[in-house]
């Protein structure tokens, strides 16, 4: 098998003895930037890390993709006034096609017609129930929920989040996720354009 | 082996005339077997027709239809397509049918289950005791008509979700009380102590040694809460001084019923639940149940997609590997040093998951007939850099670290050993199984996706012992490293969904078992649909669980400490034992 006993372990401890080198070295060579700075993270968690690669949350963070999701929000447009009109039709299928079922909606009626109105009265999202799945903005039609970035939500009770908390304005979801969103404005638009060619 | 042997479907009824009938529904493909020939037809198909691996056990009921089914599926260790029958039982208790643990000993814990959930007695079961659930437990509760203590409707989506969407917590809906049906003359200390008589008294107790000193024997329970057990996972063994004399698991600790779950589910609702069952590997369990429901479907991947699930599935394979390597290590007692160089290529796995799927464990990624979003700009760079530049050289390194240690030669060559006999007889599968000498993989077997077009090898490994099962993992991790390499050389441009996405989708009746190799063994999904929005029946066989009906054997005549070695070398997440 061996010719001395030990010498596995010896080859295997030199393994150890370089990594514990590699960081130091590195601590070196990259003086002052590899710790806390961004460019020292990306470092960090690239094909080209060695040594220590611990991220020391929460001093550092790392950076999340654009495709990262944690709690769906509602996207709103801003009116002429200044008003939040949410995008959110209250059609139902987040609700419909949420697997834990964690998204209530109250569709409002129109009080002088009695017929629904394409706006939601309320709408509960059981954050401790959801199971951060994405499928609700996935198929939304109007793109009116959106997959979050906030991944900080710790707190002593139940999060139950409603209307209000829910909404977030259409330049926050453009800034978490700009490719996303220009996506599906271009596909919006190129919607209008050829709504606009078939009336003309 | 290099192709299946033999590629046609073996006809059970020109083989068993009279004791067998094609299931006539539409959409079944199986056999109905009378419930008197079950063991002899069994004992033939073993014996005289090579059918030597039970895959999978399921019931289903078929409620309100008089019917219990019981359903088999047989495979060939040899390759090839498998073999799916069932019997059928009147729904009036006491339901029963003969147990095949005498032919194929891997079905042991696998009718426990089907007791458990389902009620049906299996005469001549050596050890026929609830699995997940506790003895006194008031009902199965995957018959139809058994409502758990949250119900609220048999079907997704919920009415009161919308338009109304009158939101009450959850917890308001059950008080603490109501949670549990207890059943009629329930004494909670004589009943709770019978579950734990009834487990100790299968273990084999001897009462005097050979030469007649008059020595104990004692149980020792490691577990539930232990820090070797990888999860809560109780291990019961009966020693003789530090020599083990009988094992069993004990499970169930986190089960949910994710097959009840999955059966008031939408079929696409079930994607990010098949998450949750083994989570160091969720895209290989996308792959598994987005196979079952496309078959169903008759749907076909778009070509591009064919590739990101390869390439998505394969990483899984080596970050599972990893983790298993660096667990095992932590069982062998080096405290935590492997296991981190292990996570640190891990990590860099996951975060190609994160940037593609959205997160970096619970992925939610594959959809009926693709992906759910091609490739993010750089997401391809990244895995060639990985591919190319690093990981070959992290896992030389992983393995010049750790392969020739004597300690962990001397912890692993020799102990727990698994015969290839035995690893075939108890189902075992995947790793265990071809470290053990067998050459069985599915990708090869009975090839799914595109792994035709892939050149690799199947890994195996003769001795079947603790050092092999860690050397085989470092094997398929270079034989994942292969076909990932040649995928991100093909890979198409394109589409990545060959449908319209839709919330949801149109299963045509049916029933379809179909499985792939994900990193712990064969993962099998057994679904039958009605044509409704909702799966009938959604079973998993998860590999994880049926894995450890060998641990027992696998252990006994070893040493105390050896227990916790054996149990890391299987490699069993328990949220796929106890789903």
């Amino acid at each position: 098998m061996n010719d001395m006993y030990g010498k596995g372990i010896v080859k295997g401890l030199s393994v150890s003895l370089k990594r514990f080198v590699q960081t130091y070295l590195d601590d070196l060579r990259w003086i002052g930037k590899r710790y806390r700075t961004d460019e020292g993270i990306a470092h960090r968690s690239s094909k080209d890390a060695r040594g220590i690669f611990t991220v020391q949350y929460p001093e550092e963070k790392l950076p999340v993709p654009e495709e990262f999701r944690f709690v769906p929000f509602l996207v709103y447009d801003r009116g002429e006034n200044g008003e939040q009109n949410l995008r959110c039709t209250s059609c139902g299928i987040c609700s419909k096609v949420c697997p834990p079922q964690c998204i209530w909606i109250v569709r409002s009626t129109d009080p002088s017609t009695g017929r629904p109105v394409p706006d939601p009265a309320e709408f509960f999202v059981d954050v401790d129930i959801c199971m951060n799945c994405g499928l609700c903005a996935e198929f939304c039609p109007f793109d009116a929920i959106k997959m979050d970035h906030d991944y900080e939500l710790a707190s002593f009770g139940r999060n139950v989040f409603n209307k209000q908390k829910l909404a977030k304005p259409v330049s926050y979801y453009e800034s978490v996720r700009p490719a996303n969103a220009a996506r599906e404005n271009a596909a919006r638009a190129a919607k209008e354009a050829a709504r606009t060619a078939r009336t003309e | 082996m290099t192709t299946p042997t033999t590629t046609s479907t073996f006809d059970l009824g020109t083989s068993f005339p009279g004791k067998v009938s094609p299931d006539p529904r539409p959409g079944y493909s199986g056999w109905i077997v009378n419930k008197d020939d079950l063991v002899a037809l069994a004992t033939a198909l073993r014996d005289e027709h090579g059918f030597d691996y039970l895959s999978s056990v399921t019931g289903v009921d078929y409620f309100p239809d008089n019917i219990l089914e019981v359903v088999y599926n047989l495979y060939k260790t040899t390759g090839g397509p498998g073999l799916l029958f069932k019997v059928q039982l009147p729904r009036q208790d006491p339901v029963e049918v003969a147990s095949l643990v005498g032919i194929f000993p891997g079905a042991e814990l696998q009718e426990r289950e089907i007791w458990d959930l389902y009620g049906i007695r299996f005469t001549g079961h050596p050890d026929l005791r609830r699995i997940f659930m506790w003895e006194s437990f008031d009902g199965h509760p995957l018959r139809k008509d058994w409502h758990e203590a949250y119900f609220e409707d048999e079907a997704k989506p919920f009415k009161s979700r919308w338009p109304e969407g009158k939101f009450s917590l959850a917890e308001a809906k059950n008080i603490y009380e109501d949670n549990i049906a207890y059943p009629a003359g329930f004494d909670p200390e004589a009943q709770s102590y019978d579950s734990e008589k009834a487990l100790y008294e299968s273990l084999k107790v001897y009462q005097k040694d050979e030469i007649g000193l008059d020595t104990d024997h004692i149980v020792v329970n490691l577990g539930p809460q232990h820090p070797s057990t990888h999860g809560v996972f109780r291990i019961a063994v009966v020693l003789d001084g530090e020599t083990i004399v009988s094992l069993k698991p004990v499970m169930g600790y986190l089960h949910r019923n994710h097959e009840k779950i999955g059966e008031r589910n939408t079929f696409l609702m079930n994607m990010p639940y098949t998450d949750r069952l083994d989570y160091l590997s969720s895209m290989s369990n996308n792959f598994g149940y987005a196979l079952a429901v496309e078959k169903l479907m008759n749907v076909q991947p778009t070509e591009r997609a064919e590739y990101i699930r390869v390439m998505m599935a394969e990483m899984t394979r080596i970050a599972n590997h990893l983790m298993a390597i660096g667990a095992l290590l932590n069982d062998l007692g080096t405290y935590f040093t492997p296991m981190l160089y292990a996570l640190e290529e891990r990590e860099l796995l996951l975060d190609i998951f994160e940037a593609v799927s959205g997160s970096r464990m619970m992925c939610n990624y594959f959809r009926f007939g693709g992906v759910a979003r091609d490739l993010p700009e750089g997401v391809l760079e990244k895995i060639k850099d990985l591919f190319f530049e690093r990981l070959p050289r992290q896992i030389d390194e992983i393995d010049r670290f750790l392969t020739e240690n004597e300690i962990i030669r001397s912890r692993g060559i020799g102990q727990g050993v698994l015969t290839a006999a035995d690893a075939i007889r108890f189902s075992a599968a995947g790793p265990l199984l071809r470290a053990s000498g067998i050459p069985y993989d599915v990708r090869r077997a009975e090839p799914y996706g595109i792994y035709d077009r892939f050149e690799f090898d199947v890994c195996v490994r003769q001795n079947g012992d603790i050092y092999d099962r860690l050397m085989i993992r470092f094997d398929e991790i270079r034989q994942s490293m292969r076909i990932v390499q040649q995928a991100v050389k093909q890979i198409p441009v394109g589409p990545v969904l060959s449908v319209k996405p839709a919330y949801q989708v149109r299963v045509p009746a049916g029933e379809v078992y179909s499985r792939v190799e994900g990193p712990k063994g064969e993962l099998g999904f057994y679904l039958i649909s009605n044509g409704k929005p909702n799966p009938w029946r959604y079973h998993v066989r998860a590999p994880s669980f049926i894995n450890l009906t060998a641990f027992g054997p696998m252990c006994v005549g070893h040493k105390v400490a050896d227990v916790v070695a054996v149990l890391g070398s299987i490699d069993i997440v328990l949220g796929e034992v106890d789903r």
